[in-house]
């Protein structure tokens, strides 16, 4: 049998962190690079360019699952988290226990029951909000899974800057293969087995992204920004604790070291929609013009109802909500924080 | 007495099983007890090397030597047992003493004298936990358990001295065995199976071993704590069923990994096993939530040795069957719910107690035998170390059903590869595989729904009180009218009729039928020979409770499934 030292990496989804990440995985070793569209394939072939980036020679394209999943015993699927369900049921018949997964994707996946929409169902459980890692071990023989997760502009990234990932799992053998496979010289890999903290915290900081950008909107400095983000923490570990994460995990590079991060992109979807938002423009015209979503105004409905399910309050969340979906303005919104009458700095230690 | 028209049984259709092994010789168990001498030096050579990897320099080895005869010193001093054998204060002492030469020297004067004592100890140790199969006596104390039980059984029946002599009657008509006991048998000849009941009670033990036999399997290897061992007439049992001895007041490093290396070879030379994963009875009453890894990872460890010494050929498979037991009534019900509430809540263990003598057990095999109440034995579906379904050809199936082949879990680039880290974590998922399997296959008696029911509606009428201030509540207080019961118990008895439909659980067979008739089969059964009853209706026809402690006992078995929800 051929070892797997020789075999290639795979990677799914040639988005934009996906081509980042199979950039990075091609200076060490063969890549092979799932597209579900042809022409992407073709264009990387031909032109060795995807999304504004030139694709490593390492990488091999290609639009066939079967043929990625024979060859490579370690694969990072990368893709949008509404997508990510179905493509693993697709992936899955040529998945085998000896397979290793590692999922860079930053969302949560929602089975709702019969007749209800993510607006109409009144809270979440547990039971019904899962991360990519349950959704691979729901739909595939893969128990061997581990995330990826940080402060992981693709942009920077691409451009060589100096940064760093966290990559979780509950398997050793995973941290250190994740490590192996993406460390050099301008990029630092830490370890943590909490994965499910990890992924909760890439998926929550978005909710803050929002306020972020709202708060800048609103032409308010650092203060305020430093304000939101220490308190932000704070809801994220809360959240973050009901779901299933670790205290300790939110104090760390995929926790803090994402949130600030994410919270000084002006660049980010999210920040965009909490940005027009203050600008006093509505929702539904924010999304329209945006191509793709932008995962936080997901991750608020998700993240208030699931507090109303576990009977807690997170502040910003609950505020934000009521922004999005029942027509506060931003300015009351705010008024409403600065009001509240709550003052321990921190209470979760 | 009314007990006999209440209980209802109708006759087992199962007549029995044929043996699928033809003679004992052929028992794997029989095999391991005839190379005793051996595969005790196997084990306890293989238990040091392990060892020798968890404490690899010197210093290390003796303080965990000295930890050792701390510990058992001080066990001699407080909690001696009868079964315990008389030159151990010998052997400790003189163990103690030559360590404290041995810390006070340089090596070179000592040489490897730490290691031959950690043999010595080791050895000890695993002559200590091997039983001896005897093919005589096994024969023996089955005919003896068939034809006692049988007379039992039968002269409490039918109220004449002669009924004694009557074969009417057998363990069978008492003991109904459900599930997949077609596909158990299989398993047996296509690998090694791992049986994993629950256990609620001492009597899990001998029960057990007669249904392994009634079902034509040969004898299995199990583990039984070591407190059984001293009451004789059980000692005598064990021994010749094949039982080995589990002592839980040594938590001692080299005891434990001989202990897990004893199970660990016997399943890998093909010996049916038998452990009780939760560890210890549950205290609570609640379905096991938790199971005890150290046990259940010699499965695992068992699997992946098989696969990394086979090469290409497909070596011997591995099989966990979970078991559930279902009882009307816990023997030691009051004592086990007294400890768990006293602990609850509370950094403390269980101290391992022996409260029961020959005289009581006898008494209560007595009571429980010529008295109603019948049991019932779930044999769950058989399920791969990894906790996959496998099918009658002990083939693992995926979710979807496909076929897939565990040794792959076992490897990395393309190799089997031993790592302990992934080990514990693939125990961990197994152990919430069975857990989840015992709740499913749980069959549901009219005797813990009435209790369930009875207890969760005397919860809500006190909503301020946590459950210890409701535990406190004087029993006279409490009355609940039975046309409120009956409508509640109605609705929740639906609900568990659907989640049967849903395979989240089962129910007997005396679930279903005429609501009052099952409310009263449950009221006469629910811990029917407890001094005082948990639950009964007084005289105006309303349910009432003599022990709350023991009613929230039975309650605790329907814990776990959500049905709390429907009790408004």
């Amino acid at each position: 049998m051929r070892s797997s030292l020789d075999k290639p990496i795979g990677v799914i989804g040639a988005g934009n962190f996906g081509s980042v990440i199979a950039n990075i995985l091609a200076r060490n070793r063969k890549v092979i690079l799932y597209a579900r569209d042809e022409k992407v394939v073709r264009r990387i072939l031909d032109k060795r360019e995807n999304r504004g980036h030139r694709m490593h020679k390492n990488i091999l394209p290609t639009d066939d699952m079967a043929y990625l999943a024979s060859q490579c015993d370690i694969i990072f699927p990368i893709v949008p988290s509404e997508h990510f369900r179905a493509m693993m049921k697709k992936l899955s018949p040529y998945l085998h226990p000896y397979h290793i997964l590692i999922h860079g994707t930053k969302g949560f996946d929602i089975k709702l029951p019969k007749g209800e929409t993510i607006e109409s169902v009144k809270t979440l459980s547990r039971q019904q909000v899962k991360t990519m890692s349950e959704v691979i071990c729901e739909e595939s023989v893969v128990i061997r899974v581990g995330c990826l997760a940080g402060p992981n502009l693709s942009r920077e990234l691409a451009q060589r800057q100096p940064g760093a990932t966290v990559v979780a799992s509950h398997f050793q053998e995973v941290i250190q293969t994740g490590k192996r496979l993406l460390r050099n010289d301008r990029f630092q890999v830490y370890e943590n087995n909490d994965l499910v903290g990890v992924e909760v915290a890439g998926v929550l900081k978005n909710i803050i992204a929002i306020a972020s950008g709202a708060l800048s909107g609103l032409g308010y400095g650092e203060n305020a920004k430093g304000l939101l983000i220490s308190r932000g923490a704070v809801e994220m570990v809360y959240l973050g604790r009901v779901l299933g994460g670790d205290t300790k995990t939110f104090l760390g590079v995929a926790g803090i070291g994402d949130l600030v991060t994410t919270c000084n992109s002006p660049m980010s979807r999210n920040y965009t929609v909490g940005y027009r938002l203050a600008k006093g423009e509505k929702l539904k015209d924010i999304l329209e013009d945006m191509e793709e979503v932008a995962e936080g105004v997901n991750t608020i409905r998700i993240a208030k109802k699931c507090g109303d399910y576990y009977k807690i309050r997170p502040l910003i969340t609950d505020t934000l909500y009521k922004v999005l979906f029942e027509g506060m303005t931003v300015q009351d919104a705010l008024d409403y924080l600065m009001r509240y009458p709550l003052n321990v700095d921190i209470s979760f230690l | 007495m009314a007990m006999a028209e209440i209980l209802v049984e109708k006759k087992n259709k199962n007549i029995g099983y044929e043996p699928i092994l033809e003679g004992i010789p052929d028992w794997p168990v029989y095999q391991l007890s005839k190379n005793r001498k051996e595969f005790l030096e196997e084990v306890t050579q293989k238990s040091i090397e392990q060892i020798r990897l968890l404490r690899p320099s010197r210093k290390q080895l003796i303080d965990e030597l000295e930890t050792t005869v701390f510990r058992e010193q001080n066990r001699l001093k407080r909690n001696r047992w009868r079964v315990d054998p008389k030159d151990e204060p010998k052997f400790w002492t003189r163990v103690k003493n030559e360590l404290i030469e041995l810390s006070n020297k340089p090596v070179e004067e000592t040489g490897k004298k730490e290691e031959e004592l950690l043999y010595e100890i080791v050895h000890r140790y695993a002559n200590e936990i091997a039983g001896s199969f005897k093919p005589s006596s096994y024969k023996f104390a089955r005919e003896a358990i068939k034809f006692w039980f049988g007379r039992l059984l039968n002269g409490a029946r039918v109220k004449k001295f002669g009924a004694y002599f009557r074969n009417q009657y057998t363990l069978r008509d008492k003991i109904h065995i459900v599930g997949k006991v077609k596909m158990l048998r299989s398993l047996a000849t296509k690998g090694t199976v791992v049986m994993v009941p629950t256990h609620f009670s001492n009597l899990d033990s001998i029960l057990i071993g007669w249904v392994i036999h009634s079902l034509g399997l040969p004898a299995f290897l199990y583990g039984a704590g070591l407190n059984l061992f001293n009451i004789k007439i059980f000692a005598y049992f064990m021994n010749s069923l094949g039982a080995y001895k589990v002592d839980r007041r040594k938590k001692n490093l080299p005891y434990l990994e001989t202990l897990r290396m004893y199970s660990n070879l016997a399943i890998q030379k093909g010996a049916h096993s038998l452990f009780f994963p939760g560890g210890t009875r549950s205290r609570s009453g609640l379905i096991e939530k938790q199971l005890k890894l150290g046990l259940l990872s010699t499965a695992i460890e068992a699997q992946r040795n098989l696969y990394l010494e086979s090469g290409a050929e497909e070596p011997r498979r591995i099989f966990v069957v979970p078991v559930t037991l279902n009882y009307h009534f816990v023997l030691e019900a009051p004592e086990l719910i007294e400890d768990y509430l006293q602990v609850k809540g509370q950094d403390r263990y269980f101290a391992e107690q022996d409260n029961y003598g020959s005289f009581q057990l006898i008494k209560f095999l007595f009571k429980f035998f010529t008295k109603g109440s019948s049991i019932s034995v779930s044999i769950g579906p058989g399920l791969d170390v990894m906790g996959n379904y496998v099918d009658d050809e002990g083939n693992s199936l995926d979710a979807n059903g496909k076929l897939l082949n565990p040794r792959e879990y076992f490897m990395t680039n393309g190799q089997v590869t031993i790592d302990k880290q992934r080990e514990n974590e693939y125990t961990r998922l197994l152990s919430a595989r069975i857990v989840s399997e015992y709740h499913r296959i749980n069959r549901v008696f009219a005797s813990h729904l009435v209790a369930f029911v009875a207890f969760e509606m005397w919860m809500r009428k006190h909503p301020k009180l946590d459950l210890f201030g409701f535990l406190r509540l004087p029993e006279e207080e409490l009355e609940i009218p039975y046309e409120e019961f009956r409508e509640m118990f109605k609705k929740v008895r639906k609900e568990i009729y659907h989640m049967k439909d849903k395979g989240k659980v089962y129910h007997a067979t005396h679930l279903k039928g005429e609501l009052d008739v099952v409310i009263r089969r449950g009221l006469d059964n629910v811990g029917i020979f407890h001094l005082k009853r948990p639950l009964l209706k007084n005289k105006k026809g309303n349910i009432i409770t003599q022990d709350l402690n023991v009613l929230y006992y039975y309650h605790n078995r329907l814990v776990g499934y959500d049905l709390e929800k429907l009790i408004g």
